[in-house]
């Protein structure tokens, strides 16, 4: 068996037993693992900016919030159905992430960090000053009636776990192919030497581009399928916290990993899910998690996996 | 006599940073097929130079033309894509890929299949004797294979101007003989821009030297010509025996 063929029938398992496991877990972990799977959506969005090409933003809430507002918005204020909400919400993120990239990429390294963490304060802002629409802070409920598509309850939990693997596994699926690609190559590149890709002959700047508009994007369909399935949009999504998030993710289940996204999201949910009904200080336990983490397993679950057993991992 | 094209037209090249004429003036012409070595003592500009030449670094005055193009003011990535090759003094590679990925990142950006692309990578690094180590990591490397991988990254390019900075720095002598025949076998065909310290391989391979000394042109010439430069001798070579 090729590297190739190892590496599609792993990811493509993964997205099988997923499925197996719609009609095999008790509803708890269900529900649980719709989330799960709708939030490494956005980690995988991370993944390619941060992972692959090396750009550390401190900003993505800014791109999952556009991909929620994008959709919640029209949903509540234009009538519009499920389908079309979610492809104006993937388009909100699209339009931001090639502004905001074109801009950002004049910068790099802690500028870049700087840059994106004010970007996405904006947005935060944004959204709180027009109150009136977004209603802010304390956010908005998507009805049931409104989450209906094409005659599927999206709010039902089966078809809500359905929905978002389906998404899951669409993002998963579209990032492996991305890595294989010469594209994808270029990118690894830059990540590991800017300037050799450069005098290699590439425009860096352009597949820098490129990648932070890809990960917006995304980050952005992982927003607006948070919105529609749990059926919430509310300022909280666009705070720091939530550009920290996808960092801490993919940096436990391995940068530049194309399973760390998941992992990771997968690892920090149940982390927190089972310290929280021991201690209200669950997040000492987390923080001590990561820093046991970072000791030994620097470069995350699938990383450390990669470098010890399965070097053809992508 | 047909007329001679020039690869490289270099004119009044000069960097100034602060009070310091880093480069000043330079006028250079490169024509197809030969192989050129500039040398010069340590801090003599020449590294500066060739950054001018392939746009790494922006000139304070002067002009570059590549192919009878002016490329003054295309970026880097523009000039390369055209046909420069370039490869840094202070070895730059991939560190964390491996020895295929390195020179398939050389070799993709021409286009062509998949199939080309590989075998290209495959009879370049045979060309430089890497062929055993393709799936290991350039980073494992010794220092001298990582030369020569870098060396195995600009030719894969089949560029129009290669242009090496100290390629034999940190080569064994069996290494520095082998480079030398690679760029025998190149002759005729790629013109080659050199910087070169060893004067044995200068004297060995190149067609024609330029001597930069405190950032401008002292002499040019044939290895012989330079070699019985008494400026040249008293400027860099100390004396009259060196590099024979």
């Amino acid at each position: 068996m090729t590297d190739m063929t190892k590496s599609l029938s792993l990811h493509l398992g993964l997205i099988a037993l997923l499925l197996s496991l719609n009609w095999l877990l008790p509803s708890y972990h269900h529900g649980n693992l719709a989330r799960i799977m709708v939030l490494a959506i956005y980690a995988i969005g991370y993944n390619v900016a941060f992972g692959y090409t090396g750009l550390l933003s401190l900003g993505h809430a800014m791109f999952f919030a556009a991909g929620m507002y994008g959709m919640a918005l029209t949903v509540r204020h234009l009538g519009w159905s499920p389908a079309p909400a979610l492809i104006a919400g993937i388009l909100s993120g699209f339009v931001l992430s090639v502004i905001v990239g074109l801009l950002a990429l004049r910068t790099s390294g802690v500028a870049f960090m700087i840059v994106t963490l004010m970007f996405a304060q904006s947005v935060f802002l944004i959204i709180l000053y027009f109150t009136e629409y977004t209603r802010g802070d304390e956010g908005f409920v998507i009805q049931q009636a409104q989450r209906v598509m094409g005659g599927i309850d999206l709010s039902e939990a089966h078809n809500r776990y359905l929905a978002a693997l389906l998404g899951f596994g669409v993002c998963l699926m579209l990032t492996w192919f991305l890595v294989g690609h010469p594209f994808g190559k270029t990118l690894i590149a830059i990540r590991e030497n800017e300037e050799r890709a450069r005098m290699l002959g590439y425009n860096v700047y352009l597949h820098k581009l490129g990648a932070v508009v890809i990960s917006g994007t995304i980050s952005a369909t992982a927003g607006a399928l948070y919105g529609l399935l749990f059926g919430y949009a509310g300022a909280t999504f666009a705070t720091v916290q939530y550009s920290i998030f996808p960092l801490l993710w993919v940096l436990l289940g391995g940068a530049g990993t194309l399973l760390g996204p998941f992992v990771g999201t997968l690892f920090m949910f149940y982390l927190i899910d089972f310290t929280s009904e021991i201690t209200t200080a669950y997040m000492l336990v987390a923080g001590v998690a990561l820093v046991l983490l970072t000791l030994f397993a620097p470069q995350g679950f699938m990383g450390e996996l990669r470098k010890r057993a399965l070097g053809w991992l992508p | 006599m047909r007329p001679v094209k020039y690869v490289l037209a270099v004119k009044g090249l000069s960097k100034v940073y602060g009070g310091l004429r880093a480069v000043n003036g330079v006028d250079m012409l490169i024509p197809e097929g030969q192989v050129r070595a500039l040398i010069g003592p340590n801090g003599a500009g020449k590294t500066t130079l060739v950054g001018l030449i392939t746009g790494r670094i922006t000139p304070s005055f002067g002009a570059v033309s590549f192919l009878d193009q002016d490329v003054s003011n295309l970026p880097a990535y523009r000039r390369i894509s055209m046909g420069m090759g370039y490869t840094f003094q202070i070895t730059s590679i991939f560190a964390k890929l491996s020895l295929h990925e390195n020179v398939a990142l050389a070799a993709r950006r021409r286009g062509g299949s998949v199939s080309q692309m590989d075998s290209a990578v495959r009879a370049v690094l045979e060309e430089v004797g890497l062929s055993e180590r393709i799936d290991q990591l350039a980073g494992d490397l010794s220092y001298g294979h990582q030369r020569l991988l870098e060396i195995a990254m600009g030719l894969v390019q089949k560029p129009k101007l290669l242009i090496l900075d100290e390629p034999t720095q940190g080569l064994s002598s069996g290494e520095v003989s082998a480079f030398k025949a690679l760029i025998r076998n190149l002759a005729g065909n790629t013109t080659v821009l050199l910087i070169e310290h060893n004067m044995d391989v200068v004297m060995a391979i190149a067609d024609f030297i330029t001597v930069l000394n405190f950032g401008e042109v002292l002499a040019e010439g044939t290895p012989d010509e330079i070699h019985a430069n008494p400026a040249v001798q008293s400027a860099y070579l100390g004396g009259g025996d060196a590099g024979t």
